[in-house]
This record gives C-alpha cells, sequence and structure tokens, in this order.
C-alpha cells in the first residue's frame, strides 16, 4: 500500500513524508514502545497516540515507514524534525486506534 | 568589573572563528525600551522596572544623545533629583557598536571599557538593538553548542566512511535525557547497516542496543553503552553508576517494572526491556545487586549467507 492512501483514501493529514512513493505491508497498534521495539513487522505502519520524538526512534529502528497518531494528537516540532531525518512518515487523524487500525488493514488488504 | 574571559588572539581556533563570524546583530536585542530627552529620572526608573533592564538609551529624534544607567540612577536619589528630565543627567560619553561588527569586538570593548552595555547603531546611524556581556555569552553559548554537536558528528563518521568499522564506539548516557534517548542506538543501526548485514541481524543488534540504552535513561544515574564490532558479531554492553537491580531474576520477567507513571505514559516502563534483550540476543549475561552498578552484555552474531537464506 502506498503511505500516500492514508490521506487520500482515508483523509489522514501528512505532517511529514520524506518519501512520498512510500510504501508498507503491515501495520501495528501499540502504546507501548519496548511492545513495539520487540514485536511490530518491518515495512509497517504504528498506530499509536504517542507523539514524542522517542516513537520515532523506535519506528525507526524497528524499521518501519510510517506513523498514524490517533485521537487528534499533534506532533512536536522536534519531533517531525527527527522523522524528517530518519525517513518516517508522519500522520494525524481524530480516529482512535481501533478505527485507524480496521481503516488501514482494509486498505492493506488484509481484511 | 567583569570582563569576557576570552582572549581575542590565542583562543581556541574555533572559538576564533566564532568570534569573528558572529554579528553584534545576531546576539543583541533588537527589543529597545528608550526614553525621550524631557523624560524625568523617575519615569526612567519605572521604565528599568518594569522592563527589568538596567540601562535606557535617550533619544533625540531618532538619534541617541546619551544614556541613563542605574548608577544615574542611584545618584539621583541620592541628590533628590528624580523629578529632572534625563538630558541634564545622563551619561553623554556615548560609546556605540555597528551592528555588522563581529562580536570579537563587542569582547573587547566589554573588556575595556567598564561599561555593561552598548547601543548598537545600523549603518544610517540609527539605534537598532542593546548588546549586554549576557547577549554574547548566550550567542556564543548557542553557537558553541551547535559547533560541539557538529564536531562530536565528525568524530561519529570518522571511521565509517569505508562502510566496514571494527572496534569499539562508546556512548554517554545520561539519567532521564529522553530528548537524545535513541541515538546511540541509530548510530550503532547505522553503521551494521553500512557492512550490508542481513536486516534480521541488524533489527536484533538495533533493539537490544535501544532497550539497553533507554534503560539507563529511565532507571540508572547515568552510564554507557560500549559496542565492540567485530568479524563476526557485536558485543554491546551497557555499564551503569548505579542504583543497582535489587532482584535480577524479578528483573527479567516480562511486566515487571519499576518505572513510574510518568515515564509509562511516554510509552516506557512495560516491563519488556531486559526480557526483549534477552530474546534478541545470542549470548546474554546480566550482573547486578542494590548500590552496585549494573553490567548488562548482549552479544549477536551475525548469520552467514548461508544461515540467512
Amino acid at each position: 500500500m502506498k503511505l500516500t492512501y492514508l490521506a487520500e483514501e482515508l483523509g489522514y493529514v501528512p505532517q511529514c513524508l520524506p518519501d512520498p512513493d512510500g510504501t508498507a505491508t503491515c501495520g501495528y497498534t501499540s502504546d507501548l514502545l519496548s511492545d513495539v521495539m520487540g514485536n511490530a513487522p518491518e515495512d509497517s505502519i504504528l498506530i499509536t497516540v504517542q507523539a514524542h520524538k522517542n516513537a520515532v526512534a523506535v519506528a525507526s529502528l524497528a524499521g518501519m515507514k510510517a506513523i498514524v497518531l490517533c485521537s487528534r494528537r499533534t506532533p512536536s516540532q522536534d519531533m517531525l524534525d527527527t522523522a524528517e531525518k530518519e525517513g518516517i512518515a508522519i500522520f494525524t487523524t481524530a480516529d482512535n486506534q481501533f478505527s485507524a487500525s480496521w481503516k488501514i488493514a482494509r486498505g492493506l488488504s488484509l481484511v | 568589573m567583569q570582563s569576557i574571559p576570552i582572549n581575542t588572539y590565542t583562543s581556541p581556533t574555533v572559538i576564533l572563528e566564532l568570534i569573528y563570524k558572529l554579528k553584534v546583530k545576531h546576539v543583541m536585542c533588537d527589543q529597545v525600551y528608550t526614553a525621550a530627552t524631557d523624560t524625568s529620572l523617575r519615569e526612567v526608573k519605572e521604565l528599568m522596572r518594569e522592563r527589568s533592564i538596567t540601562g535606557v538609551p535617550i533619544l533625540e529624534g531618532k538619534r541617541i544623545v546619551g544614556i541613563i544607567s542605574m548608577d544615574d540612577i542611584i545618584q539621583a536619589l541620592d541628590r533628590g533629583s528624580m523629578d529632572e528630565p534625563a538630558v541634564r543627567y545622563m551619561s553623554r560619553n556615548l560609546i556605540v557598536l555597528e551592528d555588522d561588527m563581529p562580536i570579537s569586538i563587542a569582547i573587547s570593548y566589554f573588556d575595556r571599557f567598564r561599561y555593561r552595555r552598548f547601543p548598537v547603531l545600523n549603518k544610517h546611524k540609527e539605534l537598532v538593538g542593546m548588546v549586554t556581556s549576557r547577549d554574547i555569552t548566550t550567542g556564543l553559548l548557542v553557537e558553541i553548542n551547535k559547533e560541539i554537536d557538529r564536531l562530536e558528528q565528525l568524530t561519529l563518521d570518522a571511521g565509517k566512511g569505508d562502510g566496514d568499522f571494527h572496534g569499539t564506539r562508546r556512548y554517554l548516557i545520561r539519567s532521564n535525557d529522553f530528548e537524545k534517548a535513541g541515538r546511540a542506538s541509530m548510530e550503532i543501526k547505522k553503521i551494521l547497516k553500512a557492512r550490508n548485514l542481513d536486516p534480521k541481524t541488524i533489527r536484533r543488534a538495533a533493539i537490544a542496543a535501544y532497550e539497553l540504552e533507554i534503560n539507563l535513561v529511565i532507571h540508572s544515574l547515568g552510564g554507557e553503552i560500549a559496542c565492540l564490532f567485530e568479524d563476526d558479531q557485536v558485543v554491546i554492553t551497557s555499564t551503569d553508576r548505579g542504583p543497582g537491580i535489587q532482584d535480577v531474576d524479578l528483573a527479567m520477567e516480562e511486566g515487571y517494572t519499576t518505572a513510574n507513571a510518568w515515564i509509562r505514559s511516554l510509552g516506557f516502563g512495560a516491563g519488556m526491556g531486559l526480557p526483549n534483550v534477552k530474546q534478541v540476543s545470542d549470548q546474554f549475561t546480566i550482573s547486578s545487586s542494590t548500590g552496585a552498578p549494573t553490567v548488562v552484555q548482549s552479544i549477536i552474531r551475525f548469520m552467514t549467507d548461508q544461515e540467512g537464506a
């Protein structure tokens, strides 16, 4: 799935999109960063409410492609700067993690 | 009399470059509170109090003609001349700086003259700012910080240009420094990536390094991550300065945590750190007790092509 799907089809707001051609193959929903670190699949989208730059560090180290910040959380400027540098896309949405998860799963043709 | 302890001839090159590169306009305060020549000293004093400043330039039109300092106010209080106009008691012997001058000149002015602040004029001789020694210090510190960051980066980059770094890298980790958390692990990951290792191996090393790094940030009094890059494996060792783990077996249990609420609200402290490290390591050791440093070592072997396939 192209990451731009999140903006075009789901209406999520791109806050940072270092690679407009970027794609993802899976998703992972969690607010526990060590859970993400240990278990999130590569090339996936992190669905979370953790809007700080440590989430970017974890996504980057785990080889993830994008972060969707749910429930109207907004990223801080240093989070966006880090994401740009690490090549991680960030989207924001009013959806909660459950809604974001099933919508993204559908986009990934997993359901 | 305070002086700025930077020698403009024999300081380190980096500092010399900075004080010549930085202009007065980069460090000055450009919000200037001024008074007219007929303003009373009492009003000037009020302005100083309201704005927390210690010197007020006196203007005639756009031209600066004098300055009233805290000293002048104290003397006026002594004389009982607080209701007299500023023009009568202001210092007229003005030493000014130009906004395009390098701060090296400002530094030498502060050391040469007894004034604590200088008015700054642009090339049309209009007042555009004030500069104090504090402004210079702050401006310099900000620039020195940037410069040190750049130099640290150069040191880190050195040796990995050939994409095949062997040896030890050490990273100092400060307690509660969530700002920098993850930097060491990202460096380690980049070094391994440059070696074109199997992504799964890189990921295992990144997980181990990150969890150990975060543990130092959350739980320790500060410590160090040392990463030894060898031909066939990477050895990640975390050593802290205490306070030690009371029950190591309990700490190794998934879900057990001593992290406080605000650390958990950041998404850390789920009690999965050490178990995660152990899970990704080929060899894992930990030693700790109350009051003693904690040493954790994780060894990750590189898969050969056959194994990886």
